[in-house]
């Protein structure tokens, strides 16, 4: 199969190209990038991407798939499709199935499946303690060589801080990346949305926002003290972004991400006990907004990933002590990006993409996230102006939670390519 | 004047005529609940059902024969020994319920929004007998009316709220309440039961609750949860009583006549002292039977509003 994508906008941080360039793809992979190329032949399908901006294919380093345990919610095939129509080709799954990915048996069953009935690249993230209890380190090693990228206990901070630092030393040896989900569960309590004047409006039990900010500066000591990268999973308060700034200007190797509601939404749209908008970590007020976004446009958070987590309708329909946390966050995560990044003027394209593209595969340690010459042709085609209004019941995902339901967003991606397999063509996912 | 406004869910989504409106029925069903033969037509036909699940003696009482002085039939069901127990979701069972020919719903839930996501999947007017920490509108309405059948008005009024303000829905729908009619509302508790940003709701916030109570014409206390100590939110009910209890000696900062208003129960000796409860201050039996009143007013309007039987837009 031949592709030859002309006349596009192609923007690659990583080659630092930034230019109206044409791209041949042959045998799924990228032959040649350059101006005005001519191949042609009746096995050769020309995608005009005239006015489209041409890039690397995204990368999410946080999602979950359910699979195994909870497909009702979503499955590896559901999810990856639900990935392939956001632009995303390659994703890293958090290991919160069941049973968890804490063994080399189960990292083996997500990647079969994953090369079955994936449409994308899929990447499973083991855990650091045995059934994610916090207890016991997992086999890190055996998870390592079976194929994990990262070791995380995603959704379950380690409380522990002694095994927390043992974990981080034990996993540098294996140059496996730690991804930390910082909650002090002793000052969550059963808090069910952020603390602050809208939880008390409702009536609903709050979060301070110290629980995450304790947490992540006892991270970044641990990682301090260990030598140890760290990477702090779904940042969402000012003072998390302010600690981690004055980290890294220290020196300490410490990686962060965010969540595009976590720079477009605050604890308003938990309003009406609105379950769509319940999250961990829940939404936050507009300083921590503006805070995510400083943090983004100066550096300091290095990724956005999408923490993509699908619900059944009866797990949101309830009471909102009892709905299930997260959202869809494949299907908007870009729009949301250029949106509310782009178009505003915080980021620019090519840095969006430093954030989807190049810094997770870097964190992960992926040769991906750019349009390399012989590299695999994961690349997408997206219209970067053009409007469209989110409809939860058009989505890929088995799930619907989303709150950007009737959100006009900017952004919109017309063709995924995933190892030169066309996955998306014209919007229509095949 | 209630308009279409099919469910009563709080205050706070109340105009102040509204909730006025609401009092000056409330004053014609005390009058009818004073009289020797308290049964009275006006709900005859209707079907009310008490959905609780949280155990409560009072307010389901006093809902219960509100319902049953104006010859509505009135069925309970209580979360424990029923499908509730079973694990059957909220919504399923106030469909069930509805599509019995319920008029009227009142739900008591442990869990904030719960009235809100009832009412949203029922035809029958649902209303709110205390939702976690949000509201518990029916309280504040009986305790305005006891107010203001004392004092004559509301408006310019200075109402101490005394106590753990965060965990109280009676706190959360006076405020929403008493503000709206122009009372000034100071509230005083140990900081960590004074919920955060509160004073964004047009309260004055004190530590101390002499300050809180300095010239109010009235005061109210909160019930203390022994829970709560529990959890490490106040060292000791002894601790509690001393420096946030409200005695004759701390009543004597407010003004003369202040009046002295409690939901109930009382835990004697920590939140209120004895002296005080008994004292003639003290309204806090006289609130029981403005209770009735209210809630005989809240059935009465709130009944022509929904129900499986009528079109609701």
């Amino acid at each position: 199969m031949r592709i030859l994508i002309k006349n596009g906008h192609v923007i690659d941080p990583k080659n630092r190209r930034d230019d109206k360039l044409d791209i041949y793809i042959e045998n799924g992979l990228i032959v040649e990038i350059d101006k005005e190329l001519d191949y042609s032949g009746g096995d050769i399908e020309v995608i005009d991407a005239e006015g489209k901006l041409v890039v690397p294919g995204l990368i999410d380093m946080h999602c979950h798939l359910r699979e195994p345990g909870y497909e009702y919610k979503e499955d590896i095939e559901s999810g990856t499709r639900s990935a392939a129509v956001g632009g995303f080709t390659s994703i890293a799954c958090m290991p919160n199935t069941n049973p968890v990915i804490d063994n080399q048996a189960i990292v083996e069953y997500v990647k079969t499946k994953a090369k079955n009935v994936g449409v994308v690249n899929v990447y499973p993230i083991g855990a650091i303690t045995k059934g994610l209890k916090g207890e016991e380190l997992a086999e890190i090693g055996e998870l390592k060589f079976a194929g994990v990228v990262a070791v995380s206990d995603d959704g379950k901070p380690v409380m522990n801080s002694s095994l927390m630092r043992r974990a981080l030393q034990y996993a540098n040896m294996f140059d496996t990346p730690v991804i930390s989900h910082c909650e002090d569960l002793t000052l969550v309590g059963d808090g069910v949305m952020n603390e602050g004047y809208m939880s008390t409006y409702l009536g609903l039990k709050g979060i301070t926002r110290a629980a995450e900010d304790v947490m992540v500066a006892r991270d970044i000591v641990l990682s301090e003290v260990t030598g140890t990268p760290i990477h702090i999973a779904h940042v969402s308060t000012a003072g998390a972004v302010e600690i981690i700034r004055h980290a890294k200007a220290r020196g300490v190797k410490v990686t962060c991400e965010t969540c595009p509601h976590y720079f477009t939404l605050t604890d308003k749209a938990v309003e009406g006990y609105n379950t769509a908008a319940k999250m961990n970590p829940p939404l936050r007020t507009e300083e921590d907004v503006e805070a995510v976004k400083e943090g983004l446009k100066d550096g300091t958070i290095d990724v956005i990933a999408t923490d993509h987590a699908p619900h059944h309708i009866d797990e949101k329909n309830v009471e909102f002590d009892k709905a299930a946390n997260g959202i869809v966050g494949f299907e908007t995560a870009l729009a949301l990006g250029i949106t509310y990044l782009v178009d505003t003027g915080i980021l620019t394209m090519s840095q969006l993409l430093q954030k989807m593209c190049v810094n997770p595969a870097n964190i992960l340690g992926l040769n991906k996230g750019s349009l390399g010459i012989n590299r695999p042709a994961d690349v997408i085609v997206i219209d970067k102006n053009e409007e469209y209004i989110v409809d939860i019941n058009k989505f890929q995902s088995k799930s619907r939670n989303s709150p950007y339901h009737g959100y006009t967003l900017k952004g919109t991606v017309h063709y995924t390519i995933v190892g030169g397999k066309v996955i998306v063509r014209q919007k229509v996912l095949l | 004047m209630l308009g279409k406004r099919k469910d009563l869910l709080g205050l706070k989504d109340l105009s102040a005529e509204e909730i006025k409106y609401i009092l000056n029925n409330a004053e014609t069903m005390k009058y009818v609940l004073s009289q020797k033969n308290k049964k009275t037509p006006h709900l005859q036909g209707k079907s009310i059902i008490t959905l609780f699940y949280e155990n409560s003696t009072r307010t389901r009482l006093s809902f219960e024969l509100a319902a049953k002085y104006m010859s509505a039939s009135a069925a309970n069901i209580s979360a424990s020994g029923s499908s509730v127990a079973k694990g059957e979701t909220l919504i399923d069972t106030g469909k069930t319920i509805d599509m019995m020919g319920t008029d009227i719903i009142i739900i008591r839930h442990p869990m904030s929004g719960a009235p809100h996501l009832l009412a949203k999947n029922v035809k029958a007017s649902v209303i709110n007998a205390g939702d976690g920490m949000n509201e518990h509108p029916t309280q504040a309405l009986l305790d305005m009316m006891t107010i203001k059948e004392k004092k004559g008005k509301i408006k310019g009024l200075k109402v101490a709220i005394i106590g753990d303000i965060a965990h109280s829905r009676v706190a959360r729908s006076n405020i929403w309440g008493l503000t709206k009619l122009g009372a000034e509302v100071c509230v005083a508790g140990p900081a960590t039961l004074i919920p955060p940003e509160i004073e964004k709701t047009g309260v004055k916030v004190f530590n101390s609750v002499q300050e809180a109570l300095l010239d109010a014409d009235v005061v109210m206390g909160l019930r203390i949860q022994l829970e709560r100590q529990k959890r490490g939110l106040f060292p000791t009910t002894r601790e509690y009583a001393r420096f946030f209890g409200i005695d004759d000696k701390r009543l004597m900062f407010a003004k003369e006549d202040a009046l002295l208003l409690h939901p109930g129960p009382v835990n004697r000796g920590v939140e209120l002292s004895s002296d005080v409860i008994d004292g003639e201050k003290s309204l806090i039996n006289e609130q029981v039977t403005n209770g009735v009143a209210v809630r005989m007013a809240v059935l009465y309007l709130f009944a022509r509003k929904g129900g499986s039987n009528e079109n609701i837009n």
